[in-house]
């Protein structure tokens, strides 16, 4: 196990705010940080884990509002996870008879259900302390007040915050709907025929009535909550005492369920494209006017109600968005990536003239900030409110670039961060987002003009015996003094990384 | 934003804070670019009825009262509609109790037959000492109560309070389920949202839940000196210079002796504000969105330079040094846009010291100062000046405390000839006569400032250079040049 050490005068390896890690294949525990380092950090979004605990009847949106926090969350960059307590029960149980497990007076079945909740809290005392996660979010019913009870104790044994999410609904044809799209085709109901699965559906939401204490105002005024009622049309908000929770908020009443589309789609190919030069701001080649076109009739074919449609301020999508011949909105936040000093050049240039920032960027391209430039993740926090507006939003056609669209892409099909980079957005080619049950469902179509292929793969050949991660930034501080990093790129040589 | 204008009413008893929210309201819309104004009924009343008498104007049984209060509201929706439609307004904001449904029918159906959208803010507030406080703080300074002492003005203003106690109608979840509102309960603890519209909607929402009325400071100040600020050179990232870190010491001592409790220091991600953080010794967090405006193509040029090389760049900026962009670079306005969250978090927050650069701080103060567009790209920020902010009733107070270690001037005021906005298709002839000895290159530079200070966007503007012989003949060189002007918004 080797560690290497990187003066932190040189102006090439500064270090963004205390996060630097040194590991090997088999991740050893970080290195102590120089004293001064523990001083800087990011944003705090909250200081202390926090527990989103859902409350609700079965069928009132609960999975589908936990798994979609808990999407936009991880995708904003704060560790997040759901424990869905269907999910130990079908474990606990294996299979599942009828709804007569959820009778109240049903005392076994009670002792089971105690049980496996209890072990969903252990699994989230161990998420924050062990995974460092920052959010866990509770997907149960947790309609008694017995039981949040017991939950807001186990908080306050560990010094965790908790938020209550509450979505109540009376509306039957909501109820109905969800019933029909998520809870028919649920492992439960496997062997059973639709009109069974419906009656003992409605039988469980029956038992679980019963006890149902909603939370309310006047008893339940000292808690951090949110109430929902009829999927958005009203919200009740108490006690939201910090960042993180502000943002839960505003993202909760900015989501809906309407069905729509979400069109995903680059520029047509630039001419900067053809010449192989990333960023620059140039305008169509002749097959991207073709493209621009043929997207015209794309559109027009699909029938699409009320479309908006959005680009960036670049030359290259505003074309293509001229050719639709409708009226189109301009974002900043949707332009490219700055490559800073990389700008227009090609991939074979950049290893020529910057060659210690080639390889850098392979080694961690979600983290790595081109010099003057932006890393993707100064692009996700600069795409968070056009994602927000496009939650608000229902059938949009994005315009935009390589990079802004694999972010995108990878808020709405929950990619990681280490798979973003390498999402693939080929040039003409429209993607069709639809959201449908608990995630996204996808369709490409690619529109038949030939284009240049602007895509890197993640390189393959590792192979070292110690990974190394830097991030940049424009932060300075001495550090000890050891390797210079001309030695470190000349063992990755010997070693055959790629440089 | 917003495609129909929106008319944002006020609810709720008296001295429950609509003025306070109003006007942090209309300063945060104008701040991020939707024109907002807003109408006080009580003005207007002040207005028609010149000397306030005493609590009976109020009483719900003078009939002579409520004929003018009904005519003053009249008048401000008026002036509203004018607001909206003709001045090109998109958010007005009506401050008045509107304590009864019929009072709210009334501004209902003059949005319906104008086409406005409307949101209700209701302000629900019980707790005696909040309204103590609020009575304190604002309605004994106010017009109303010039004549009065404390005491007779604080039961004047209570029974004012019980006249309109007997007939408020607070907005109903069942009731009022279709209207859309936001009912602000105990100063921000608990919240009712009912039926968002839109965008513009749903910003509000998010900003009425952010704010709060704890007694807290702000801090401002720029990083220290930097090596490139004493070359005169904008942008960069340099580290600071000996009298920065002298700065950098003096802002720890400074903070020190200020015994701020929880103070949470925020700086950008550029070197300078984080050496200048370094030396306070306490945690601080880095925001890349307070880092310096990007200068694109003009970074780490000085003024004269940039003169020099782009000079219709230099002259354009000068036009609309808030709109303009540096080519491959940021305007004010997209900084505008990018320091709105610092905002928003800035609201949540309480004692806070912001590290920042000169143009950020400028967006910054423009935000809790109140300044117009026009105004926010010449605010002083002076290097090594620390700038403390505390909100007072309605506005902000300013102290300005000079560090006094010695730094260099950055501020470039705004420059004295300025361009009028006069027909663009109308031609004017001038006759430049320029000395034969002046350089060529000299004479490049001045045709161009001459044609972006004076010339019209879309009109050619034509050079002939005049060789003066002997003060007698003129010679008539070449036509010098022909350039084109584009309009005033920078595209690259």
């Amino acid at each position: 196990m080797i560690i290497y050490k990187i003066p932190l005068s040189s102006h090439k390896f500064q270090y963004i705010s205390g996060k630097f890690q040194i590991w090997n294949i088999s991740k050893i525990p970080q290195t102590k940080f120089p004293e001064n380092f523990r001083k800087s950090s990011r944003p705090q979004f909250t200081n202390c884990p926090t527990m989103i605990v859902m409350v609700g009847l079965p069928a009132r949106g609960k999975t589908y509002i936990s798994k979609k926090l808990t999407r936009y969350l991880n995708w904003i960059g704060v560790p997040t996870q759901v424990f869905n307590l269907g999910q130990y029960r079908r474990e606990v149980l294996q299979t599942y008879k009828n709804y007569e497990f959820f009778r109240p007076d049903n005392e076994e079945a009670m002792k089971i259900r105690r049980a496996y909740a209890s072990n969903a809290l252990k699994d989230i005392a161990s998420y924050f302390t062990k995974e460092q996660g920052q959010v866990a979010v509770l997907d149960a019913t947790n309609t008694t007040r017995e039981r949040r009870g017991v939950i807001i104790n186990f908080a306050k044994e560990k010094g965790y915050k908790v938020f209550f999410i509450e979505s109540v609904c009376d509306d039957p044809e909501i109820i109905e709907a969800n019933t029909m799209q998520v809870k028919l085709s649920s492992p439960d109901y496997e062997n059973y025929d639709k009109e069974e699965a419906l009656v003992d559906f409605l039988k469980r939401i029956d038992c679980y009535k019963m006890s149902y204490v909603p939370l309310d105002e006047e008893k339940d005024r000292h808690l951090s909550f949110i109430k929902i009622f009829n999927v958005g049309s009203r919200y009740l908000v108490n006690r939201v005492q910090d960042h993180i929770q502000s943002r839960i908020v505003y993202y909760l009443m900015n989501i809906h369920v309407t069905p729509r589309s979400i069109y995903l789609s680059r520029h047509g190919e630039s001419e900067l494209n053809l010449l192989g030069r990333i960023g620059g701001d140039t305008g169509l080649s002749s097959q991207g006017q073709k493209y621009a076109k043929a997207l015209a009739e794309f559109i027009r074919g699909q029938s699409i109600k009320d479309l908006k449609v959005w680009t960036s301020h670049m030359k290259r999508t505003i074309q293509t968005a001229e050719a639709l011949g409708v009226p189109y909105e301009q974002w900043k936040a949707l332009n490219e990536i700055d490559a800073g000093v990389c700008e227009e050049m090609t991939y074979e240039e950049i290893q020529a003239t910057h060659p210690e920032e080639f390889a850098l960027r392979d080694q961690d391209k979600y983290r790595y900030r081109y010099p003057k430039g932006e890393s993707y993740e100064d692009l996700v926090h600069r795409l968070e409110p056009v994602i927000m507006e496009l939650e608000r939003q229902e059938n949009v056609l994005v315009i935009c670039h390589q990079a802004v669209m694999r972010c995108l892409l990878a808020y709405f099909l929950d990619k990681s961060e280490d798979d973003l980079p390498y999402l693939k957005c080929p040039l003409h080619t429209v993607l069709k987002l639809t959201p449908l049950a608990y995630g996204c469902k996808v369709e490409s179509f690619y529109l038949n003009i030939q284009a240049v292929n602007t895509h890197r793969d993640r390189p393959t050949d590792m192979s070292i015996c110690f990974h190394l991660r830097l991030s940049r930034s424009a932060n300075t501080k001495v550090g000890s003094k050891s390797l210079r990093p001309h030695v470190f790129f000349f063992l990755l040589k010997t070693f055959n990384v790629m440089i | 934003m917003t495609n129909c204008p929106t008319l944002i009413v006020t609810v709720g008893l008296p001295a429950r804070g609509k003025t306070y929210i109003s006007k942090k309201l209309t300063r945060y819309l104008n701040w991020i670019d939707v024109p907002t104004k807003e109408f006080n009924v009580g003005q207007y009343r002040r207005e028609c009825v010149k000397i306030y008498k005493s609590f009976e104007f109020f009483r719900p049984d003078n009939e002579e009262g409520l004929k003018i209060r009904k005519q003053c509201a009249l008048a401000a929706l008026n002036d509203v509609r004018q607001f909206l439609t003709d001045e090109g307004g998109q958010v007005a904001v009506f401050d008045a109790t509107n304590t009864t449904r019929e009072r709210r029918e009334t501004i209902l159906r003059f949005a319906e037959q104008n086409g406005f959208k409307v949101f209700f803010v209701e302000s629900v507030c019980e707790d005696p000492d909040v309204i103590a406080e609020n009575i304190v703080q604002v309605k004994l300074g106010c017009p109303d109560y010039t004549h009065c002492n404390t005491e007779d003005a604080v039961a004047d203003f209570m029974k004012r309070i019980k006249c309109y106690e007997n007939s408020y109608q607070p907005l109903d979840e069942e009731l009022d389920r279709d209207l859309s509102f936001i009912k602000i309960i105990d100063v921000g603890r608990r919240y009712l949202v009912n039926r968002v519209q839109d965008h513009i909607q749903s910003r509000i929402v998010y900003y009425l839940m952010n704010i709060h009325i704890t007694p807290r400071s702000i801090y401002l100040c720029r990083h220290g000196e930097s090596d490139l600020n004493i070359k005169g050179r904008i942008g960069g990232d340099s580290g600071l210079s000996a009298r920065g870190k002298e700065f950098a010491k003096a802002l720890g001592q400074f903070i020190q002796s200020q015994n701020i409790r929880d103070l949470k220091v925020w700086t950008s991600q550029m070197k300078r504000t984080i050496q200048t953080a370094e030396a306070l010794g306490v945690p601080y967090e880095q925001w890349k969105a307070l880092n310096e405006i990007d200068a694109g193509v003009c970074e780490e040029l000085m003024y004269e330079e940039i003169q020099q090389k782009y000079p219709l760049e230099f002259a354009l900026r000068d036009q609309d040094k808030y709109r303009y962009r540096y080519p491959k670079g940021e305007s004010y306005e997209d900084l505008v846009q990018r320091l709105e969250p610092v905002i928003m978090e800035l609201e949540r927050q309480e004692n806070v010291l912001v590290i920042c650069h000169q143009a950020v701080m400028r967006c910054l103060l423009a935000y809790f100062l109140d300044k117009t567009a026009e105004e926010l790209p010449y605010l002083k920020c002076a290097l090594h000046t620390v700038l403390k902010l505390t909100p007072m009733a309605y506005g902000c107070k300013v102290e300005s405390v000079c560090l006094n270690v010695d730094a260099v001037n950055t501020h470039r005021d705004r420059p004295s000839v300025r361009f009028t906005n006069t027909h663009p298709l109308s031609m004017s002839v001038s006759l430049v006569l320029v000395k034969q000895a002046s350089p060529i290159i000299n004479l490049r530079t001045l045709c161009s400032s001459f044609t972006t200070q004076f010339g019209k966007p879309g009109c050619n503007v034509m050079f002939i250079a005049l060789h003066v012989v002997d003060n007698k003949k003129i010679n008539i060189l070449y036509p010098y040049s022909t350039i084109k002007i584009n309009l005033f918004k920078s595209t690259s």
